[in-house]
């Protein structure tokens, strides 16, 4: 029986774990696709029928690129910097519940790694250590550009993560629990978070955004006024790494986003026309993936409407506006839990 | 104050809902989106190709005549009317035996376009009294070296049993031009 336990999970971790890489590398495809479509342009289309093979491409250019590590770098933290970088981004997906349980020969398979019951935490957690990848490889490459990046990178992300805490905070207190498997559950029937937190959800979303270093908070490595940021100094498969884990996050977000504010793996009136629960576990997956793929379109239709802040303009909305915000939003949330005695 | 466009600057306080900026992002948004809906301005370019005029002035083609001989005396009208000054040319006289390759007793021993100089206006097919030179609708092929640029006669000049199709350029108006008494040594 734990034999057969620590197998599921071990089939459960990988193929999350290609899941999430497939998706991030099929992103930077559809992200070069949407930029052109929204541009009135075609996009990749020579790499396979429709460009399809792009990213694959694009991973055998990155790995066959000559790796230059800066003599004056200390080598260690160089490597290490895109190392955690990937790391965090690939760890966060342990904690997401793709779908209700689905259940084979009699025993229960819960469709998520583990249900620890701080997942809204562990989730925060592993993000915060997400900064130190950023600001290990900007400080180790010493160069001043890199430097100067990486500043601009932690800061804006320490800044945000206040306000995103702050906005989850509210949630917190309406659901009653941090698990996110138990949010998920919640929201059953049409019972969205996003309709009783609203500007919760505002705040988050804009987090989320910054967190991923996405326009219009790319300010870490905006091209146009930076050498590259953080990266300037690296090259090949490690620069591939903190690109590929800008996706990886993407994927991430996209579905906490989902879970938290959008039912998760829930549809309303789904249970009126299939009732067998494997199969309704099944098309939780695929409303899951659904929400999600809209969400990581989100971002990228974001990404070529909005110009890019100032990095003043950043911090005051940080820190003068989303803050003051999300406590507002926490003191709204108590008085709507008195009030109504939810 | 000279166009009467000049405006003043306005330096008013935003409203409110201008200040949470959310309906402009949502503007902002709708109008990406209809951009992802409509037609594409680029081309799949090798695939298809655009739609060209009729008379289209591209690569230039030296013509021979029915025979396969050269039109071409090396008058060097077109050289002087280029005005990106991209043709040369060599002159030669014809010798015994070489009726059949060249149709005048002078005819163009190198004969040079440079590609890189040329503004296809058509002015050098304008100016030839032998009909010798003429600009297709072919395209110019792409080069990564400049030397290749520069077209000889060997790229330029048609084969007699491949001619080139100029009747597009030479239209009722053009032909009734070339009518006039002064192109009648042209015959």
């Amino acid at each position: 029986m734990v034999g057969g336990y620590i197998i599921y999970k071990s089939i459960m971790v990988v193929l999350i774990f290609l899941i999430g890489l497939g998706i991030a590398a099929y992103s930077t495809y559809a992200e070069r696709k949407v930029a052109a479509f929204l541009q009135d342009r075609l996009g990749p289309n020579k790499a396979g029928p429709y460009g399809l093979l792009q990213p694959i491409a694009d991973g055998v250019k990155m790995f066959m690129k000559e790796e230059i590590i800066p003599d004056v770098s200390n080598k260690f933290l160089f490597i290490l910097g895109p190392c955690i970088a990937m790391l965090t981004a690939c760890m966060t997906g342990v904690v997401i519940p793709w779908s209700t349980p689905i259940i084979f020969n009699g025993v229960s398979y819960p469709l998520q790694i583990t249900d620890i019951n701080i997942g809204i935490l562990y989730v925060f957690g592993v993000v915060s250590i997400g900064v130190y990848g950023i600001m290990i490889g900007g400080w180790a490459s010493n160069n001043k550009f890199s430097l100067l990046g990486a500043l601009r990178a932690s800061a804006q992300m320490i800044s945000y993560e206040i306000a995103m805490g702050l906005s989850i905070i509210a949630l917190v207190m309406m659901t009653g629990t941090i698990s996110l498997g138990e949010i998920a559950a919640q929201q059953s029937g049409g019972n969205w978070n996003i309709f009783y937190q609203p500007l919760g959800f505002l705040i988050f979303i804009t987090c989320a955004f910054a967190e991923c270093n996405r326009t219009p908070f790319d300010l870490p490595e905006c091209e146009t006024e930076l050498v590259g940021g953080y990266h300037t100094e690296y090259s090949s498969m490690k620069l591939g790494f903190y690109l590929f884990a800008e996706y990886v996050n993407m994927f991430i977000s996209s579905a906490i986003i989902s879970t938290l504010y959008f039912g998760g793996y829930n549809m309303p009136f789904i249970g009126r026309f299939v009732t067998d629960p494997n199969m309704l576990s099944i098309l939780g997956v695929v409303f899951l993936f659904g929400k999600i793929f809209f969400f990581i379109f989100f971002f990228m239709w974001i990404r070529w409407t909005i110009p890019r802040f100032r990095y003043d303009q950043l911090m005051h909305l940080g820190w003068k506006i989303f803050i003051p915000l999300s406590i507002l939003n926490i003191i709204l949330t108590g008085a709507g839990i008195l009030f109504f005695n939810k | 104050m000279l166009t009467n466009r000049s405006k003043v600057v306005v330096n008013k306080q935003m409203t409110f809902m201008e200040r949470i900026y959310l309906p402009a992002v949502i503007g902002g948004l709708i109008t990406t989106m209809k951009h992802f809906f409509r037609k594409k301005t680029t081309i799949d370019y090798p695939k298809e190709k655009r739609e060209i005029s009729e008379n289209y002035r591209g690569q230039h083609v030296l013509k021979v005549d029915e025979k396969g001989a050269e039109r071409c005396t090396a008058c060097g009208l077109c050289a002087v009317s280029c005005p990106a000054e991209a043709i040369t040319m060599t002159a030669a006289e014809r010798k015994k035996g070489e009726e059949n390759k060249y149709r005048e007793e002078k005819y163009a021993a190198v004969y040079e376009i440079n590609m890189l100089r040329c503004i296809f206006c058509g002015l050098c097919e304008e100016a030839c009294p032998k009909e010798a030179i003429f600009l297709t609708d072919r395209l110019v092929p792409v080069s990564g070296n400049r030397d290749e640029m520069i077209y000889g006669k060997d790229k330029l000049t048609e084969k007699s049993f491949n001619q080139v199709d100029i009747s597009k350029r030479q239209t009722p108006e053009v032909l009734a031009f070339k009518q006039q008494k002064q192109y009648q040594h042209n015959k």
